[in-house]
């Protein structure tokens, strides 16, 4: 017997016919948050490792990077708050259920130390800096706080550790705490997202990189990193369909639906495989300008976010 | 909350009397009409009812807030302290009804049971002014409240029960 159903719109006009609450601002957010946490990641992990001067770039130079992604994200996830006046009461309180939470509180240690541990390394890294800004000379206290951060960054990478993969993860759980998007709701989104940000990472990192042996090192290290997160896709689709009705409904928009081009064409193509083959190429020995894949794979990052929150709120339970 | 949707007509008085109680701003509803055609013609059969927050036991937009915003109250009804939002919009996506929306003020708002008239001892205003009575209030945690007794002798349902939240309106069928 055939069924036939209708159930009329709610007709209220800003609200319907579909939900658009959160705006490219947290999909760009979603992406620089997993950029800056990974190229932290490697570079606290290298300096534990005693490899920073083998991988100046992952250590020294790419850092540079994270505070400028952290800033940018902070201020997009502010620019995207309706009632802005009252972020401070984001930090009244910890809540142990809230996703939000938790990452309110990461971004309020990791974007200092993100700071801290570029500016322990400006005179190394840029040597001229330090005559070019009046700053340092005017204001003396600044030495002494590089020189205790200096003394102090292996206190710093321990604590980068744990921290950048709550935030890697944290980026993923945000959205698949919520039940109510079937498309988000599933349990590895949250390492996806952690993947994700660390291959973007290290692509950063291979871009800024000079030395053909560090690229080498962190080509296998994208690479690994690109099988891993193929790996985790097909398991966040395979977990679709062995879900209830409302993620079948779901995973439509990725597989067949609107969304499909962007998904398959653009992260999973352009954005893995096609670098991933790349990368391989030149691990065997062949010339390829690394400059290629490094950037597929961060445009493939920067995508994945933006599909994944825009599809994700059309998907529901109702209506 | 207890509505029988034999009784509904789809007069969306309810979301009048709703709109002007609260001071909804316009494009904005805290409770709307649904209109539920099914089967198969000629044996069609039209369900209408009056939907709204759920005030859910288990209630994702609560476990989701980040400044504790959103809360319980004893009784079980979910409120938005105002000054506490920041207009995130997580408990507007974690609900399963869509029953929040952000306020053009910036924080988030949503039906409160008019938790301000039940201080007074009045109903809320939509069931005040419901013209066939199909709205019921009261306390479930009483068996012998009038709300208990619906449920106890009618058949009902509840949306979405499958999204685990554990919803307090209940549809009388």
């Amino acid at each position: 017997m055939q069924e036939e159903l209708f159930t009329s719109g709610r007709h209220i006009p800003n609200i319907d016919p579909s939900l658009q609450i959160w705006h490219w601002p947290i999909s760009l957010y979603l992406f620089l948050g997993g950029l800056a946490a990974g190229i932290l990641f490697f570079a606290a992990l290298f300096y534990l490792m005693g490899k920073d001067k083998e991988y100046p770039t992952a250590v020294k130079v790419a850092t540079v990077i994270p505070p400028i992604a952290l800033s940018i994200g902070l201020l997009a996830l502010v620019y995207d708050l309706t009632h802005k006046l009252y972020t401070w009461q984001l930090y009244m309180t910890f809540r142990i259920e809230s996703p939000m939470s938790w990452g309110a509180w990461v971004l309020l240690i990791v974007t200092p130390l993100s700071f801290l541990w570029t500016f322990s390394y400006y005179r190394e890294v840029y040597p001229n800096l330090e005559r070019k800004l009046k700053v340092f000379q005017k204001f003396k206290f600044l030495n002494a706080v590089e020189k205790f951060v200096q003394e102090n960054r292996i206190y710093m990478a321990y604590a980068l550790i744990p921290l950048t993969l709550v935030l890697g993860v944290y980026t993923g759980i945000l959205l698949s705490a919520f039940n109510a998007r079937p498309l988000w709701n599933n349990a590895i989104l949250g390492p996806l997202f952690l993947v994700s940000g660390l291959s973007t990472g290290a692509a950063a990192i291979i871009l800024l990189s000079k030395s053909v042996k560090e690229r080498h090192m962190f080509g296998k290290i994208d690479l690994a990193l690109i099988i891993i997160e193929l790996a985790l896709i097909v398991h966040m689709i395979m977990g679709f369909y062995a879900g209830s009705q409302v993620q079948l409904e779901a995973v439509q928009l990725l597989v067949g639906g609107e969304f499909t081009l962007m998904f398959f064409g653009f992260v999973v193509l352009l954005g893995l495989i096609i670098p991933a083959i790349l990368e391989l190429i030149e691990l065997i020995g062949y010339k390829v300008p690394v400059v290629v894949p490094a950037l597929l794979v961060i445009l493939g990052g920067l995508i994945f976010r933006f599909v994944m929150v825009e599809a994700g709120q059309l998907t529901r339970f109702l209506y | 909350m207890v509505i029988d949707t034999l009784k509904c007509v789809g007069c969306s008085d309810c979301v009048v009397a709703c709109q002007t109680e609260n001071d909804v701003p316009i494009g904005y509803c805290r409770d709307w009409i649904t209109e539920t055609v099914s089967g198969t013609y000629p044996n069609l059969d039209l369900e209408l009812k009056s939907e709204r927050c759920n005030h859910c036991e288990n209630a994702p937009c609560v476990r989701c807030c980040p400044t504790g915003a959103s809360h319980q109250i004893e009784g079980g009804i979910v409120l938005v302290t105002h000054d506490e939002c920041i207009g995130c919009g997580a408990c507007i996506e974690s609900c399963p009804y869509d029953a929040r929306y952000q306020h053009p003020d910036g924080y988030v708002d949503k039906c409160t049971f008019c938790h301000h008239r039940l201080e007074k001892g009045q109903l809320p205003a939509c069931v005040s002014v419901c013209p066939t009575k199909c709205m019921y209030f009261g306390d479930l945690d009483n068996p012998n409240s009038e709300v208990s007794q619906l449920l106890k002798n009618r058949k009902y349902k509840t949306l979405a029960p499958e999204a685990g939240t554990d919803p307090h309106v209940f549809y009388l069928t």
